[in-house]
């Protein structure tokens, strides 16, 4: 196996420990933590699938973590608990959300791209913010997880810890298989030189659209597990500083690596968790650290580990 | 609707839009010569007010405080550019992002410190406090003139010194090849060192203009940056004339829509139907706009043109 | 080096875990939680300080037990506030969880400490919901419910006999509130609603249709940074003093500071004032400004009630942490010495009390800010409007 695979192995097997652990030092509230961190890194993950690998920079990913977390809302609001209805909800109507944004933000590119992906999620945010059925901006409340008949109970929190840890792994192996199929060559090869491409006998259009459906999805789900997490959903799952923490999950922990988008949510959630407990001015400390990550850590976290930089 | 009222919100939808035109100039300089994305523009725009308003109140005088609020912006843009943006213009827009994600944290908590979490007290001096009748029954306020009459001649200058002066035509010539330039024996550090502080300035200016307006308080620049992406990506980036012409069509359609978007929304559903859309759609009508504007011209209205 | 850094980062991770030692109980503790960082921090300021205060007063020792509060920053967040909660609960075992300044995040915090068994003292956001069917015998709040202020400004409109009201909010949840409550009990004309973008900076465009509209009165809910451009850009366009304005949470001890004379005139309807009469409120205004230099804010007064609120609970049942059944009886009679003067508890744990009409008067010291000032009582032991939904019985 190469060395990324490596990393990537090990940071679920020490995700996979966090449960016995917070057990045996009787601190459950772990369990919560990681669990939040795993859920933002699949969102991260589905980011670095089209931003790392694909070079559109998407900065609106949060709006499908809205849609999915609206998903499970509303079905539960009317009283479908069906988890299996709730998430599959979520996953089609984020990859169609995504799908009619795609077919009009991808023939923009660079700066225009992020502004576009952008003005969508201002939209849905301020939809979400004036639709009264749903809460309008106070959210509403998940009266009931998603119910998974006798089989799953989420109720059972190191259960839904590791229906979320096996999810990951799930994200990222599928993004590892996407990513070095022909299909995943030709998004990498659009990145890299579109001309190229179409010299090839390729139009990236197509592909380019198709990982940015997968990548809406994949976000999807990670939305309807963030409302099972909170309990609780509001539009502010949409807002743009929202869709730029999901971004710089994926830059700290270094885009176009798998283990990435896991040790980028890890290090930015616990750094905001440790550092907010220290003091109220903590984000004059969080600031500096990311200009500084940038200026030396040129390939984020993950390059700290991988020689090769990008496994891919 | 009487064609007073119509006047009226047209004059405000101006004021915006030369608002915006002061932020967007910088922003869009920075963006088409040094290739910089800087989220950062709304930190230096509360800088300019906070400096205003300090050194207005240590000074007593409200001219001395935005003078010397306008250098102050000058100095902190160039020494911002010094220290951490110089070394990112070779970088993708990605590392620019977050870089400049972490210095609007860093201002914004750096405010907090030096003046507390409270809005900061600003206001007018009386003798820019009055209205001007402009018609019969068409009441103005005086300072909002004047941030019109600001906002055009920066715009006559900025039009000026883009296409009519030597320093214009190294900005025109960096914006559509760098590496010529430098090959020509320009210092082009400076010279973006110099484009960095002029757009500080400005976003600066902005923000003094509008300390007696709004409340000056730690994470008032974020309030009006996605505003201003907006209209420099309408306009087209790296375009002074497309920031000019985006920031008056947004300053247009933000203010004409909340004005009479409910109203002429009731005419059409049922007014209570139009209680609930006519404000969540006037919020989303400029993000439709840029939307609308680049599914059709990918590079913005004046993208792709010189400066 | 590379393995060194690959230890270093393991060692990390290993720090994450980091126990606290467990602490024997009978230490009682407290998890306050409200906004301290960012733009709000500054109503989670004020909070944090009258808690402080309030753990002064009681010589650190709240309801006779050693106490430990912990601060948690919800970031304006409601998932934040969650994990926050969480944390309290599960790494700290707290016996309270109070705190929380906004409707989003409350309505996701208090399930989640009710559910687990804890208390939650609300000192601020009151949602409808957890008044009427979400109501539980854990849930108090030393507050209102969100609609009953604006209900005291409606009535107070009526009273006065003002037609042709014009109504403005920015256009979300607490706004449609806010204005909902108002309508609920004024009954004169209304000249026109307007709902604004949220965080909207500039009011003008709004400001010159109201003119247009020619209202006899204009009543706003602009909280926070909202309210302080709104009223100094109504000042600007020359309509104080020619249309008066009539409003809820927009001038406070927060904005005043900032709005100087912008101020002066205006009418707010309000449980607590700094002017209140009475030996608590005397105490803690004194001893606050002495603390920290500024006027305290009702946010503030709120927070220093709901520790009072808990040190009686404590000290009813004699320091006994577990006799909760206990504690809900105590808490139920409200007997402490409220900042608001005496008040009870409705059988959905919200307070009946009396609301106040406040004007912003010139200050004791020429050329100082404005000081707010009670006219007169609106509403006595007044209940809120969602009480019958819910279920609770005692």
């Amino acid at each position: 196996m190469k060395r990324g695979t490596w990393v990537v192995v090990l940071l679920l097997l020490l995700l996979a420990a966090v449960p016995p652990l917070a057990a045996i030092f009787n601190e459950p509230f772990y369990l919560d933590l990681f669990r939040r961190i795993m859920i933002f890194a699949i969102a991260a993950a589905s980011l670095n699938l089209i931003l790392g690998y694909g070079g559109m920079v998407s900065f609106g990913h949060a709006a499908y973590l809205g849609i999915g977390g609206y998903a499970v809302g509303i079905l539960s609001h009317y009283g479908i608990d069906n988890g299996v209805l709730q998430w599959l909800l979520a996953i089609g109507a984020s990859a169609l959300v995504a799908c009619v944004i795609g077919a009009i933000s991808i023939r923009t590119s660079g700066i225009y791209f992020i502004m576009i992906t952008l003005a969508f999620t201002q939209m849905l945010y301020y939809l979400g913010v004036s639709i009264e059925e749903f809460g309008g901006d106070d959210g509403m409340r998940l009266t009931m997880k998603s119910q998974f008949g006798g089989l799953l109970d989420l109720n059972n929190a190191t259960l839904f810890y590791y229906v979320v840890l096996a999810i990951l792994a799930l994200v990222a192996l599928l993004i590892h298989r996407l990513v070095h199929s022909r299909f995943g060559m030709v998004i990498r090869a659009a990145r890299s030189n579109e001309v190229r491409t179409h010299a090839i006998g390729f139009s990236p259009y197509g592909y380019r659209l198709v990982a940015f459906v997968i990548s809406g999805a994949i976000c999807g789900l990670a939305g309807a597990l963030f409302a099972n997490q909170t309990g609780f959903l509001t539009p502010d799952f949409m807002h743009w500083t929202r869709s730029g923490e999901i971004m710089f999950m994926v830059i700290l922990g270094g885009i176009g690596t798998t283990a990435g988008p896991v040790l980028g949510a890890a290090v930015l959630l616990l750094l905001e968790d440790r550092l907010s407990a220290l003091t109220a001015h903590w984000q004059i400390i969080l600031g500096p650290f990311l200009i500084l990550v940038v200026l030396f850590a040129r390939r984020g976290l993950a390059g700290l580990f991988l020689r090769e930089g990008r496994d891919g | 609707m009487n064609a007073i009222l119509i006047i009226e919100q047209a004059l405000n939808g101006l004021q915006l839009g030369v608002m915006l035109f002061l932020m967007a100039a910088g922003l869009t300089l920075v963006f088409g010569i040094m290739n910089l994305v800087n989220l950062a523009h709304g930190s230096l725009y509360m800088v300019g007010a906070y400096l205003a308003t300090y050194f207005a109140q240590l000074t007593g005088s409200y001219l001395l405080g935005a003078l010397l609020g306008l250098g102050g912006t000058l100095v902190v843009g160039m020494v911002v550019e010094l220290i951490a943006l110089r070394t990112l213009y070779e970088r993708d827009h990605l590392d620019q992002v977050l870089a400049t994600f972490g210095l609007i944290l860093f201002f914004n908590e750096l405010v907090a410190i030096l003046w507390g979490r409270n809005a900061i007290y600003s206001n007018l001096p009386e003798y820019l406090t009055g209205h001007v009748e402009l018609a019969a029954n068409l009441f103005y306020p005086l300072y909002r003139l004047l941030i019109i009459g600001i906002g055009l001649l920066v715009a006559a200058l900025l039009w000026y010194i883009v296409t009519q002066t030597r320093i214009g035509m190294l900005v025109r010539a960096g914006a559509s090849n760098r590496t010529m330039v430098a090959a020509l024996g320009i210092n082009i550090r400076l010279l973006y060192t110099l484009v960095f502080g002029l757009g500080a300035a400005l976003a600066g200016l902005a923000g003094l203009l509008s300390g007696p307006l709004f409340a000056v308080q730690s994470g008032m620049g974020e309030q009006i940056l996605i505003q201003v992406f907006v209209v420099i990506v309408i306009g087209g980036i790296g375009s002074v004339r497309g920031a000019f012409a985006g920031a008056v069509i947004v300053g247009m359609v933000d203010t004409l829509g909340r004005a009479f978007l409910k109203p002429t929304l009731a005419t059409i559903i049922s007014p209570a139907a139009a209680d609930s859309a006519g404000p969540a759609l006037a919020s989303m009508l400029i993000y439709l706009l840029m939307a609308a504007v680049l599914a059709f011209r990918p590079q913005g209205l004046f993208g792709g043109r010189s400066p | 080096m590379r393995t060194t850094t690959r230890i270093a980062l393991a060692g990390l991770l290993a720090a994450a875990f980091a126990t606290t030692p467990a602490i024997a109980q009978q230490t009682l503790k407290i998890g306050f939680i409200t906004t301290l960082s960012g733009p709000g921090g500054i109503i989670g300021e004020t909070m944090k300080n009258s808690v402080e205060l309030a753990l002064d007063h009681l010589g650190r020792k709240v309801g006779g037990l050693n106490t430990e509060v912990i601060y948690g920053d919800d970031q304006f967040k409601p998932d934040v506030g969650k994990q926050v909660a969480d944390e309290m609960l599960k790494k700290h075992q707290v016996n309270f969880v109070s705190g929380i300044i906004w409707s989003h995040v409350m309505l996701a915090v208090a399930p989640t400490v009710t559910s687990a068994g804890t208390f939650m003292i609300g000192t601020n956001a009151g949602p409808h919901q957890l008044a009427g069917n979400q109501c539980s015998e854990l849930f108090f709040t030393t507050s209102w419910q969100n609609d009953q202020t604006p209900e005291a400004m409606g009535k107070y409109m009526t009273d006065e006999g003002f037609n042709d009201v014009y109504l403005m909010a920015p256009n979300y949840a607490a706004g449609k509130d806010m204005l909902t409550g108002f309508k609920r009990t004024f009954k004169g004309r209304i000249a026109g609603e307007v709902y604004t973008t949220v965080n909207q900076p500039d009011y003008q465009a709004e400001i010159a249709q109201l003119r247009a509209t020619k209202p006899k009165a204009l009543m706003v809910f602009y909280p926070g940074g909202m309210g302080i451009q709104f009223l100094k850009q109504y000042s600007q366009a020359g309509l104080r003093g020619q249309i008066p304005v009539y409003s809820v949470f927009t001038v406070d001890e927060i904005s005043i500071p900032a709005l100087k004379h912008a101020a002066l005139g205006q009418f707010e309807t309000r449980i607590w004032s700094p002017d209140l009469k009475n030996a608590a409120n005397a105490k803690y205004v004194a001893d606050y400004r002495k603390k920290f230099g500024k006027m305290p804010v009702f946010y503030g007064a709120q927070s220093y009630d709901g520790i009072m609120l808990i040190d009686s609970a404590v000290r009813a049942v004699k320091g006994n942490l577990a006799d909760k059944k206990g504690m809900i009886a105590a808490m139920r009679k409200a007997n402490f010495n409220s900042v608001r003067g005496k008040y009870s508890y409705n059988h959905n744990h919200f307070p009946v009390e009396n609301f106040y009409l406040l004007k912003a008067v010139a200050g004791p010291t020429p050329g100082g800010d404005p000081v707010m000032e009670i006219q007169k009582t609106v509403f006595a032991n007044h209940k809120d409007s969602y009480s019958q939904e819910c279920k609770m019985k005692w």
